[in-house]
């Protein structure tokens, strides 16, 4: 045990740095950190930019995506398709099936809502029997036309960009979406009147007759 | 050789010894002298936590042998490990429950340091740096969910990109940056991978070291006597005083539980392991499987719940602040109170603190177990409604019946306490609703239930209410609108007075 080399007394550490203080000794210990500091700033910034590498191809990500037959969506239905994600990878598996709901309210006019929920991106499902998308985690509900009908969401569906090319029905896919991306800078439907949700919309106004009553039906 | 032979072990550690010199640190560190009544079964926590910790990284380790972190793959690696590999469930099992284990005894660790009044001078950098062990804690429970890599773990990173998108201005990018990609793929797996298995498990070992160090450089909190203050300029002095006037050496005055406690945990995750099984995984990640109904593991229920109760305007704020608020609460709690009075018999507003957080947690927990706030998926077509309830009802009745359970109202509403619990319990809503009332609020809703104008024609909409009306107890009338009879009648009935536009209509 009596061979253990024993560290420098006090006295004799202050002695040694104030020796080395100023010396060309630490001048070069000096350079000495100033290089590593260069090298590892050398290395730190491709490491950041790799780690933010999904972010800095974000342009690359929406592309327009044919999701089937325009005459395969009847009018005054909602089906629920899926299609395989534009980006992604072989290893994706499963994953890169991407659900959605195509509504056909008009011939020719079609609307695609992504699956998640507005709340917390939830998979909201269809209800052809009351017209409703129920979500299973919040309660989220939302009306045929993706408009917000209560729960806690903020806002109604997302809705993809929708073309007919060829007769293909095709959307501008590709990212989850959510309340920061393109997704949510589409006025979504009832986005807009989030404290009514689009009741009076949804029912014929009472025409303003002079007379009490009216034969208009209003149940929409 | 008459020299005195020493035995060949006795030889390696001298020659080990020579070279490694760790000897000294060593003895000082079990030696020290502790005061007597910290040799508590109050004390144990923090090592058990510990142990768990070495528990978790050895069984992670083993799991890692086969584990598969790709999207494609990973699900069939669990059911391999699950299945088809000797005792590859049990190991699942044994890192599963461990993890339960160590969140539940970092708490209890937590909140015993709280209540002893441990993280007052000079022990706040313990305290601090415990605040953030507990975050990778947390850290670890969530991003281990996610290598579970089934629909619970698809969605629940759904909900984490959901928040994620929330943050003002570069939320889109902060989601593509979790994600790994624009959507949960193979490249979020890896990301959460490398989480789970290197970065956070790194840092929580240098944390832990840092703490561990700190309790031995500072000494562990003696047990608080009501009235004994702490005061910086004294506190180091007594506390030295008591731990060599009334102290033991650590080790074996202390130790001793520890080490048995550490054992009962240990077996405890071996029994529940045994007995219980590995945790899922459940349906496989495909989100195009829509029927799914995503919970997350039992230690974020709360979150879970809470996020259900949030009025809509106020989610945001409160997903991206109550966070952070709450960190800074716990960081700041040392440098608040970190003199003064450590026995928890003179803390009222400390001991209200733990019990009101018990108990929110308690029922938010409750409440994620159940959800009431979820309609039932399923209720419409699953759920009868109680033969009672059609018994002499007319045929228009019955078929509002069926309109009632075709329309999807049971996924929100109960009969017979079957259905959904969004809202109310319809077996008595006659007695609260006037026939006009029922047709208002089923055709206009409200009162967060959405309108069903569009989806009923009005001959399924008088059915409906007309079924309705019928539900009210027998001895309790459907409740009625007087005015009606008034008007059926073309004015008020003889015999009556009725106050109407300040005039009294006195009997004719």
């Amino acid at each position: 045990m009596d061979e253990k080399l024993g560290p420098p007394n006090p006295q004799e550490k202050e002695e040694r740095l104030r020796q080395e203080r100023v010396s060309r000794r630490t001048f070069l210990m000096k350079v000495g950190i100033a290089l590593n500091a260069i090298v590892g700033v050398v290395v730190a910034v491709p490491a950041v930019a790799y780690i933010f590498g999904p972010v800095i191809r974000r342009k690359e990500y929406l592309q327009w995506v044919a999701v089937g037959d325009v005459s395969e969506f009847p009018q005054g239905e909602t089906r629920l398709i899926t299609f395989r994600n534009p980006f992604s990878d072989p290893w994706d598996g499963a994953t890169a099936n991407v659900p959605a709901y195509v509504r056909c309210s008009a011939p020719g006019k079609f609307t695609v809502f992504a699956i998640n929920c507005a709340h917390l991106n939830c998979p909201v499902r269809w209800f052809a029997e009351s017209q409703l998308f129920m979500c299973p985690c919040h309660g989220g509900v939302y009306y045929a036309d993706g408009s917000r009908a209560s729960g806690p969401p903020e806002r109604g569906l997302f809705t993809y960009e929708v073309k007919t090319e060829g007769g293909k029905l095709m959307i501008n896919a590709g990212q989850m979406p959510t309340l920061q991306n393109r997704a949510a800078m589409e006025p979504g439907p009832g986005s807009t009147n989030f404290n009514s949700p689009s009741l009076v919309a949804r029912i014929d106004p009472c025409p303003n007759t002079s007379g009490p009553g009216t034969k208009a039906s209003t149940t929409g | 050789m008459s020299e005195y032979q020493r035995p060949w072990y006795k030889s390696v550690y001298d020659w080990l010894e020579r070279r490694i010199q760790i000897e000294g640190p060593v003895k000082d560190a079990v030696l020290h002298p502790v005061p007597r009544n910290t040799a508590s079964w109050w004390y144990v926590f923090g090592s058990a936590s510990l142990t768990l910790l070495i528990l978790q990284v050895v069984t992670g380790i083993l799991l890692a042998l086969v584990y598969t972190p790709s999207a494609a793959h990973a699900w069939d690696s669990l059911q391999l490990l699950n299945h088809q590999l000797p005792l590859g469930w049990f190991l699942r099992a044994m890192h599963g429950w461990g993890s339960n284990f160590m969140v539940a005894v970092v708490l209890i660790h937590m909140t015993q340091v709280f209540l002893f009044g441990a993280y007052k001078f000079p022990r706040e950098l313990t305290w601090i740096v415990g605040v953030f062990m507990l975050l990778m804690t947390l850290g670890m429970a969530f991003t281990g969910q996610v290598l579970r890599f089934d629909q619970d773990a698809y969605w629940g990173l759904g909900i984490g990109a959901s928040i994620m998108g929330r943050v003002p201005f570069v939320g889109g990018q902060l989601v593509h940056f979790m994600l790994g990609g624009p959507i949960i793929s193979g490249a979020t797996l890896t990301r959460f991978f490398a989480l789970h298995v290197f970065v956070i498990p790194g840092i929580l070992l240098a944390l832990t070291g840092l703490h561990v160090w700190m309790v031995l450089k500072l000494g562990i909190n003696e047990w608080p006597m009501p009235g004994r203050l702490v005061h910086r300029s004294t506190y180091i002095q007594e506390y030295n005083h008591l731990a060599h006037t009334d102290g033991i050496p650590f080790v074996p005055g202390a130790v001793w539980k520890d080490l048995v406690f550490s054992a009962a945990i240990i077996f405890a995750v071996v029994f529940c392991a045994a007995v219980f099984g590995p945790y899922g995984p459940k349906g496989i990640p495909d989100p195009t499987i829509i029927n799914t109904v995503p919970k997350p593991d039992f230690f974020f229920l709360w979150i879970y719940s809470v996020l259900s109760f949030l009025p809509a305007g106020m989610e945001t704020p409160f997903i991206l602040i109550a966070p952070v608020v709450a960190i800074v609460i716990l960081v700041g709690l040392p440098f608040v109170a970190g003199v003064g009075e450590k026995s928890w018999r003179r803390r009222p507003v400390a001991v209200f603190t733990v019990m009101f957080l018990a108990i929110c947690w308690g029922e938010l927990t409750h409440l994620g177990t159940y959800t009431p706030w979820s309609p039932q998926m399923t209720a419409w077509s699953g759920a009868v409604i109680p033969v009672d309830l059609l018994k002499n009802r007319t045929p228009l009745e019955r078929r509002g019946a069926l309109v009632f359970q075709n329309k999807q109202c049971r996924n929100c509403h109960s009969l017979g306490g079957l259905g959904g619990l969004r809202g109310p319990a319809l077996d008595d809503i006659a007695t609260r609703l006037t026939e006009d009332q029922l047709y208002r609020q089923v055709l206009l809703g409200g009162g967060n239930m959405p309108a069903y104008g569009s989806a009923l024609s009005p001959a399924e909409a008088t059915a409906l209410v007309q079924f309705l009306e019928t539900l009210h107890p027998t001895n309790e009338p459907a409740a009625s609108d007087a005015s009606r009879a008034v008007a059926g009648q073309g004015g008020p009935p003889p015999n009556t007075t009725v106050q109407r536009g300040g005039t009294q209509v006195g009997p004719h």
